[in-house]
This record gives C-alpha cells, structure tokens and sequence, in this order.
C-alpha cells in the first residue's frame, strides 16, 4: 500500500521489513441486498502485521475491529460478505498466499495451522459437550493425521500446563471451568499448532480485572518465547499500551491512525484517538482527566460523504463534510516516518482539492 | 445424581396421577355403565370377578371413596384389571399381554426410524440453508398437518387395493404358526412394512422442522465458528459440533412429544386392523367394554413413562452438565 | 408448535417494539417508514398471509357452509357410489348421500371445536404457565409438574376413556375434554419465557416502583407474551381439530351432527377402500390436511416474526447464486463487488 506523503513523495507503509499477514483494500457488508440496502461495515481497509509484532487493533463497539480479524479469516458469519480486497499470508519460507482467493480446501488446512483466533467470550467458544482435551485434541489432528489420539492429547496436556492449567482438567467439561479458565483453555487450543500469528478478539473483556492481567501478562510471556505475532482487539487503549508494539485506531469501518504504541500514546494524531484515550485511565503512568467522546458512533447505513468523525469532532471544519480522509503520513515535522493518520488537518493537499483553504494542525494533535 | 432422583420422583408422580386419574373418571362421570354389563352376563362371571369390577368401577357405594382408593390400589399391585366382556371371560391383563409386543415392535421400531431419519434429514437441511433441500420443508409441512390415520387408509388405497404390493390388514400371514421361524418373521416385516413406512412418513415431518430449527440457531454459537476456525472437516464440525448440541432439545421433546405419537399410532393400527393395543383399544370403544378401556390407558401411560425414562437417560449420557454433582 | 424458549428469548427484543410503535417509528430510517410500522411486519410474512387466507376460507365455509349445501347431507337417493360429477361434486356414499354437502356442512364443527378448545386450553396455559413463571418456588415446582405429568399422559387415549365413559357426547363436551387435555404445552411453553421476563430489567424495575403483581402480569408481562400466547393457541387449534376428527373416526362423538371425521368413519365402516370408493375419504382428508397446514404456516410466520434467524433465504436463493454467495457458518463468501474508490 502505497501512501501520499504531505510532501508529495510515495513511500512504502511497513511496521515491519517482514510482514506475515497484509490485509489490502478488505471492504465488507452486513446484508446480501434483497432485504435492506447492504451496510458497508469495512470500506478499504488496509494492515499490516509483522512478523513477530503485537498489533494492537482498537475502537468503540461496532467500529468493525472484530470484523476485520473474522473477515481476514473468512470466519464472518451470514450476513456478511467479503465485496473486496486481498489477505496476503507469508509463509515462514516466504510464500505468499491470499487467503479470500483459497479453495474451501486450502482454507481449512491453512487455518489453526497459519493463523489461529481466540474468540470473545470464552463462554460460548467452546463446546459444552466434549471434554476440554478432545476439543483440543481434535484441532490438532484434523491437520496431522498420523498423530495418535494418545499423543494428541499428550500435547493437550503440555498446551495446558503452557497457560498454567493443571493437565488433569484435560477430562473436564466445559461448565467444570472458571471463566479465566476457559480463556486459558482457549488460548491453549490456538496455541495447539503454533500457528504463526494468534488473533485475540477481547480475550479479557469478560474477565475481572486481576484475571484480565494475569491473562496479558502470560500472552506477552509466550509470544516471547513462541515467537508468534498478534493482533490483539480491543476497546480498552489503555491495556493495548502495555503489551502492543503498534496500535490501529478503527472508526465506523475504516483505520483512522496507525502507529507505534508509545506514538499512539503519547502523540496522538487523529482526534478521535486522541479523544478515546482520554476515555480510559491508564493502567500506569501520569494520572489524566477523563472526558469521554460526546455523540455516538454514525449509523453506517447512512454514511454520506466527508468524514465519519467529523460531528463528534472537536476539530472538524468545511472541508470534512466534503471529502473523506485518506491514510496519511501526519503533517507534523518530525513524526515516525512509518505512522499514518486520517485527518484532513493533516492533508491540506485533499483539502485544496474540493476547493477548500486548509487549517492547521491544533497543538493537540501534535504533541512532540 | 440428583437430575435422575428429581426425575425419578416426576415419573412416580406422572405413575400415581394416571392411576389416579384411571380411577376418578368412572366415578365421576354421569351414568353407571358397568352395572348394566354386569347384569347382562349375570351367572356367567365369578363373584371373584364380579367383586374386582366392582372396585375398579367404584360400584360400591357404601365404601368410603378413600377405602375405596385403596383397594383399587392393592387390586392394581396384584396385576388385577378384571375382565374384558368382548373377549369374555379373559382378564384384561391376557388381552393387553398379548397385544402390547405387536404395538411395541411396530410403533417402537417405526417411531426411532423416524426420529433418526428425521434428525439427519434435519440436520442437513438445517446446515445448507438457502440451497434446493429448503424446498423439502413445504412438503414436510403437508405431511405433518395430515392426520396418521389418514395417510394409512392413502396408503392402503394405493400400496394394496390398486397395486397389490402390501397386504391391506393384519399382522403376519394367517396359514402360518406364530414361532420364531425365519418364514414367520418375514410375514411380519412383510405385514408391518405398510404401517410402519406410515408411520415414519406421518411422523418424520416434525423432527425435520424441529431439528432444522435447532441447527440454525445452533450454527451462530460461538463453538461453530471455532471449530471451523480450527480447520475441522465439515462433516466434524457439522455433527461433532452443530448437531451434537442441536439434538438435545430433540431428545427431550421426543420424550415429551411421546404421548402425542403413540397416540397418532393407536389410530393407525385400526386402520390397519393391526393386533396391537390400538386396535384392542378401538374394538374396546365400540363394544364399550370399559375394564379393557382402562386397562390399556393404564398400560400405555406405563409405557410412554418407561420410554420417557430411557429419553432421560440418553439425554443424561448425550449431556454433560445435566450429571453435574450437586 | 416448535417454539423453543431459547430462539423466544432472543427474540424478545424484537417482539417488543411492537408495543409501542411510536419509538419504532423515530429510531427507524426514513427509508423504512414507507413499509410501515413494525406492528405490520407479521402480515408482510408470506406464509402468514398463505395460513390467514387458508383459514379465512374455511372460517367462511363454517358460517355459510350449511346453506350453500347443495343436498341435505344425510338424505339418501339413489345415486348410490357415485364418482365425482357435476350433480355430486365429491361423488355420492353407498346411500346415495352427496360428499360435498358433508363437508360443507362438517365445516361447522370442526371448526367450532377446534376453536373453543383452543381458547379454553389457552387460557388453562396461560394461567398456569403465567402463574408458575411468575410465582416461583413451590408454587412453580408444582404447577410445572402438572403440566408435565399431563404432557406425559398420552392425550388420545386419554381423550378417548374420557369421551368413551361418557352417556351423551356433544360438541361442547368433546371441545372441553380436549382442552382439559391439551393445555400443557402452552403453559410449559409460557412458564419459561415468563421466568425469564421477571428477570428482566422492566420488569424488576416496575416491581421496585411497587407496582402491584396483578398490574405487571397485565400491562408488562402479558403483552411480551403475545407472540408465544398466540403461537400456543393456534397449536391447540391445530391439535383440537385432529383430536376431533380422530374420535369421530374410530366412531366416538357427536351422535347426528356432521364433521370431516365422521364422513371418514363411515368411509372406513363402509369398505370405502375396498370398494374403491376414493372419492369419499380423499376430500376430508385433503380438508384436514389444508386446514392443519394453514394453522401451521400461521404459526411458522409467527416463528420468524420472533426468531428472524429462522427465516429462510429459499426465496432469494437464485439471485444470490447469481452472485455467486453461499452463506454459510465459517465461510465467508467473497465476491469482488466492491467499487475501488480508493486508490
């Protein structure tokens, strides 16, 4: 993905010299058309995941986050169509494959293998009536088949004694289980076939807040050891900051900033990062005021023209009911030249292309 | 352990209130039918058997109703149902000994081929949505509107009297002696396949709809989406995973829907002049011979709870949290 | 009648704008208002409108059927089995007794006491369901296990020793024996929405207002019930008629008075079968079959009324194979569709 930088040079938009997972122009509707007009939850969005990297993906509810982990991985279930885009998984030995282009086939050898998700509410992820270790078990041998059941649930043992789980509940049942227990046992599972990169969609939202630390705490320990990369989804900035090396900011079906997790922190480029930060107190660090983000996310069966955030906008002016922010590189000297931000204060260049006279950027938003 | 004692004690509930229920309703009803029958075959009945029907009947006005209850309870425990006038002077319990295992195999085998057959057919449906086999359901919808019986004199209509193919009645071939002949257990699939295909056609509707219902709702669970993250092959996450849960409420509404088919059935044997306990039943009605009337509503209940009991039991096994201590 | 609660609960929330229409009408997008209010959307069901037309047809035939009759039913002639024609439309029986005036004039009952024992073992239901989910404790633990033992009592025979013992049998009685019989579906059925109801905020909130239980039973509860309620009713409508038809069949019931299952009774006592004499059982049956199947598709559109999920996409299906879309658990389908208005 290429980008149009203030200065009117092209570079390339990488975290990482080696990416596993690019997710290029992925555009997505909830609807097929023949009952209501289909509502365009994901238009265009593009990521990248590097190798080794924690990702971490944020925004209010309904912003499309866990859309864009099931879309990339084809998991979204009907209604939602996948209208466009490309997911480019690399291959430890650098093969590349688009994983929307796989036959059903492919699709399923590829996943758990390649690419394996921790789902929201560990409540309802897993079966109620199997034992924990065949859940387990099963995943493992669907893609090895000349692992014995024995030594598949030997391994189920080992992955539980990995979350810290004694291997002795391998012969429990779901509803035997605490709910950190089960997240465990859920990360467990995706962990079976040391899949290359983990999606993490809310693992702790459910979970009270001493298990919610536990649980970070131990994902940043194996992927230290694993080596594997994460897209970790959240609503909660604050928890992104301790174990996220970059941080997407998601607003109504589109990445509004993307940047290094300090960078997000500290420097905030978009407004309505800047304004979700300051939404949650943070886990360490300086106290700060909390004030919140007046309005609520736009309905995006009717999102016209401009920009989706410019209502609740502190910093909106003419120009943002006409055109819709492009990815940009922010108009603040200095910056990481890898960062980007979708503001029209930091894109005079679309600004005086619909005619308009831009404004500069607030001191706000661009904090050194 | 304590799922089975509270079913226990329902089913010993259900057990007691049918007794009970055997015994208020000739008591309370209007008229004296008994007596009439009694006098009718004055002389030829035993003062033994005249004294059972009096009790079952509630003939003795003298006696507290509360005595009453309790000889006709001591009179149920003996295995007593007094006797039946059309078969006179056979005891209902002969009748019914007879009767019940044709009733059993035919209704027995007919109803799980259904409810299997169905749950796959269900399953299928439910799965594919939005493909040709969504059609099915119409069809379905027409069969489980009409009544059992029917469809038995449709089938009868078409499968003997036009082609010739089934005979119309009766449940073995009458030149052979009843034992456990290859010759003689071929005449009975051969006379039951008729009734049996009735049944499974008449029955089978429900338990697609109910089971395809199941499935879609089942299917947007959460563990769905995970097995097939996981890379499982579809036929795992479609029965490993969809149907194995969508089959539960299945189970516990066969136990419940029962009732309703055995029922449906009874009626189907008269059609089919099939000598199971519907068609003692019917013949019971029309000569108005009560003793047998009851004896078979009493041995019905009996074994719908005892089939009740096993759907219990299959669920427990089927579902893990149901045998959860505590 | 495959009402499971956990689809009902889900669809809850949908059930309830409903009630109040107003707020369903702001909330709503401009471009939904031309379809009107929500409290309309189960008359835009097709199979709804299909079982609502059905019915009204036989509900027609019960009032008028008597006197459009061509032939008194039981008046012999000598047409004696007679196939289909244009003076006996459904052909004659073996006294010369014209079918279709039969069924005209069965109509009637039938429908008179599937009606009467579908309102009495509604209400019986909604009484002890409402009762039970609302009261709790013992008093639900008991009535449950009422309902319970009478859904485990096979109705038929049940049915059956109740109308056999009795000297006289009428319309009424049968309708009353049915409905004594029949009513615990319902109320299992509503005891478990009730139960999760009174759980809701809604609810919990009117109780701490201290408003008086017969007050939230009425104006809170009952009126999310509708859906369930009316489900329920048409389900024992349903069993009423075919328990009707399957006494007057094996020859218990109305002395005199006609129904579908009587005409079935005498074609089946009669060697209608045997005698080829299709014409006699065929017409009743397919009645049978008609009216069972409009109750059915009425209480479907129900279903997906409450339960949205349920409904089926058979009818859009060309278009989306057009398209090339198969949903499906699991597999996203991808189609490139999407205008590239981005570069």
């Amino acid at each position: 993905m290429t980008l149009t930088s203030p200065l009117g040079h092209t570079q390339k938009l990488t975290s990482a010299s080696d990416p596993v997972l690019e997710i290029k122009n992925l555009s997505v509707d909830y609807g097929y058309g023949y009952d209501d007009d289909p509502v365009h939850v994901l238009r265009q969005v593009s990521l990248t995941l590097g190798r080794g990297e924690v990702l971490g993906l944020a925004g209010e509810s309904g912003c499309g986050k866990s859309t864009l982990a099931y879309a990339a991985t084809r998991l979204l279930p009907p209604p939602g169509l996948i209208t466009g885009g490309e997911v480019h998984f690399t291959d430890r030995d650098g093969r590349t494959t688009d994983i929307l282009r796989l036959n059903d086939a492919q699709l399923r050898a590829s996943r758990w293998q390649d690419l394996a998700i921790v789902f929201q509410g560990a409540m309802n992820s897993l079966n109620p009536v199997f034992r924990i270790g065949r859940q387990i078990a099963d995943g493992i041998r669907a893609h090895r088949p000349e692992v014995s059941q024995k030594e598949a649930l030997e391994r189920s043992a080992e992955l539980l004694e990995l979350v810290g789980i004694s291997p002795d509940r391998l012969r429990s049942y779901p509803h035997q289980l605490s709910g950190g227990m089960r997240q465990r046992v859920m990360i467990a599972m995706a962990l079976a076939l040391d899949p290359q990169v983990l999606i993490m969609d809310e693992p702790t939202t459910a979970l009270d807040v001493v298990m919610q630390r536990q649980i970070v705490e131990q994902i940043a320990e194996l992927r230290e050891r694993l080596g594997f990369s994460v897209i970790f989804i959240t609503h909660d900035v604050s928890l992104l900051i301790e174990i996220a090396d970059r941080i997407a900011i998601m607003y109504a079906g589109e990445i509004v900033e993307d940047a290094a997790a300090l960078d997000v922190y500290q420097r905030p480029r978009h407004p309505y990062s800047s304004a979700l930060l300051h939404s949650f107190p943070p886990l360490r660090g300086p106290r700060r005021e909390l004030t919140g983000i007046p309005g609520s996310p736009p309905d995006l069966s009717r999102l016209g023209a401009g920009c989706p955030f410019r209502d609740r906008c502190a910093f909106a002016f003419d120009a943002c009911a006409k055109v819709n922010p492009e990815l940009v590189f922010p108009n603040v000297p200095g910056d990481d030249p890898r960062r980007s931000v979708a503001c029209l204060r930091h894109d005079p260049a679309a600004v005086r292309a619909v005619g308009e006279e831009p404004l500069p950027v607030p001191a706000e938003l661009s904090a050194r | 352990m304590r799922f089975f004692l509270r079913r226990f004690a329902f089913y010993a509930i259900t057990f007691w209130a049918a007794v009970t229920i055997n015994f208020l309703i000739p008591r309370l009803l209007p008229g004296d039918p008994v007596s009439a029958l009694i006098a009718m075959n004055q002389g030829r009945i035993s003062t033994d058997a005249i004294e059972a029907l009096r009790t079952l009947f509630g003939l003795d006005q003298d006696v507290s109703l509360w005595q009453q209850y309790v000889d006709y309870w001591a009179l149920l425990l003996r295995g007593e149902l007094g006797i039946s006038f059309t078969y006179f002077p056979t005891p209902v319990t002969e009748v019914i000994q007879q009767a019940l295992p044709w009733t059993i195999g035919l209704v027995g085998i007919a109803t799980i081929l259904s409810f299997t057959i169905g749950m796959l057919i269900g399953t299928g449906i439910g799965w594919r949505r939005g493909t040709w086999a969504d059609s099915l359901l119409p069809i379905s919808t027409f069969f489980s509107s009409v009544p059992y019986f029917w469809l038995a004199l449709i089938a009868i209509s078409v499968f003997s009297v036009t082609l010739g193919w089934f005979p119309a009645s009766g449940s073995y071939d009458r030149s052979l002696v009843p034992t456990w002949s290859w010759e003689f257990i071929g005449s009975v699939i051969y006379y039951g396949f008729l009734p049996a295909m009735t049944i499974v056609i008449s029955s089978i509707a429900g338990w697609i709809l109910g089971m395809r219902n199941m499935m879609v709702t089942v299917s947007s669970e959460d563990y769905v989406t995970v097995a097939q993250a996981k890379g499982l092959s579809e036929r795992a996450v479609m029965f490993g995973y969809a149907a194995r849960n969508a089959v539960l409420p299945q189970v516990s509404s066969f136990a419940l829907s029962l009732g309703f088919i055995v029922g449906g059935t009874l009626v189907m044997e008269i059609v089919f002049s099939y000598q199971g306990i519907g068609y003692f039943l019917f013949t019971a009605v029309a000569a108005k011979d009560y003793p047998l009337m009851q004896g078979i509503f009493l041995v019905i209940t009996l074994a719908v709870l005892f089939a009740n009991i096993v759907a219990d039991f299959v669920y427990g096994v089927l579902d893990p949290r149901t045998r959860q201590e505590g | 009648m495959t009402i499971d609660t956990s689809i009902v609960e889900e669809g809850e929330e949908l059930a309830r704008p409903s009630q109040a229409p107003a707020t369903g009408v702001v909330t709503a997008a401009p471009r939904r208002s031309s379809r009107g209010p929500r409290k309309f959307l189960f008359l835009r069901n097709s199979k709804a409108i299909t079982g609502m037309a059905i019915l009204g047809f036989f509900l027609l035939i019960a009032v008028i059927g008597p006197y459009i009759a061509p032939y008194d039913p039981s008046a012999r002639s000598d047409d004696i089995l007679q196939p289909p024609s244009w003076e006996h439309w459904f052909g004659t029986t073996h006294l010369g007794q014209d079918v279709f005036s039969q069924i005209l004039v069965g109509t009637r009952g039938v429908i008179v006491v599937g009606f009467v024992a579908g309102i009495l073992a509604t209400t019986i239901g909604v009484i002890v369901g409402v009762t039970a989910g609302y009261v709790g404790g013992l008093g639900d633990e008991s009535l449950s296990v009422l309902a319970n033992v009478f859904l485990v009592i096979p109705q038929l025979p049940l049915i059956i020793l109740i109308a056999g013992q009795l000297p006289t049998v009428g319309g009424v009685t049968v309708a009353l024996v049915i409905a004594i019989t029949g009513w615990a579906w319902g109320a299992r059925v509503l005891r478990a929405q009730t139960l999760s109801l009174r759980r809701r905020d809604f609810v919990e909130a009117a109780r701490a207002n201290g408003e008086r239980t017969w007050r939230i039973i009425t104006a809170e509860i009952l009126p999310n019930l509708t859906a369930i309620i009316a489900a329920g009713f048409v389900g024992t409508v349903a069993f009423a008629v075919l328990s009707l038809i399957t006494l007057s069949f094996i020859g218990i019931g109305i002395t005199g008075e006609w129904n579908w299952g009587t005409v079935l009774y005498q074609a089946q006592s009669q060697l209608a079968l045997q005698r080829g004499a299709w014409w006699w059982f065929v017409p009743a049956g397919l009645c049978i079959a008609l009216l069972g199947m409009s109750l059915t598709l009425i209480n479907f559109g129900i279903d997906e009324f409450v339960n949205p999920r349920l409904r089926s996409t058979g009818l859009n299906a060309k278009s989306l194979r057009k398209r090339g879309i198969r949903p499906r658990i699991g597999f996203t389908p991808v189609v490139y569709e999407a205008k590239e208005d981005r570069s």
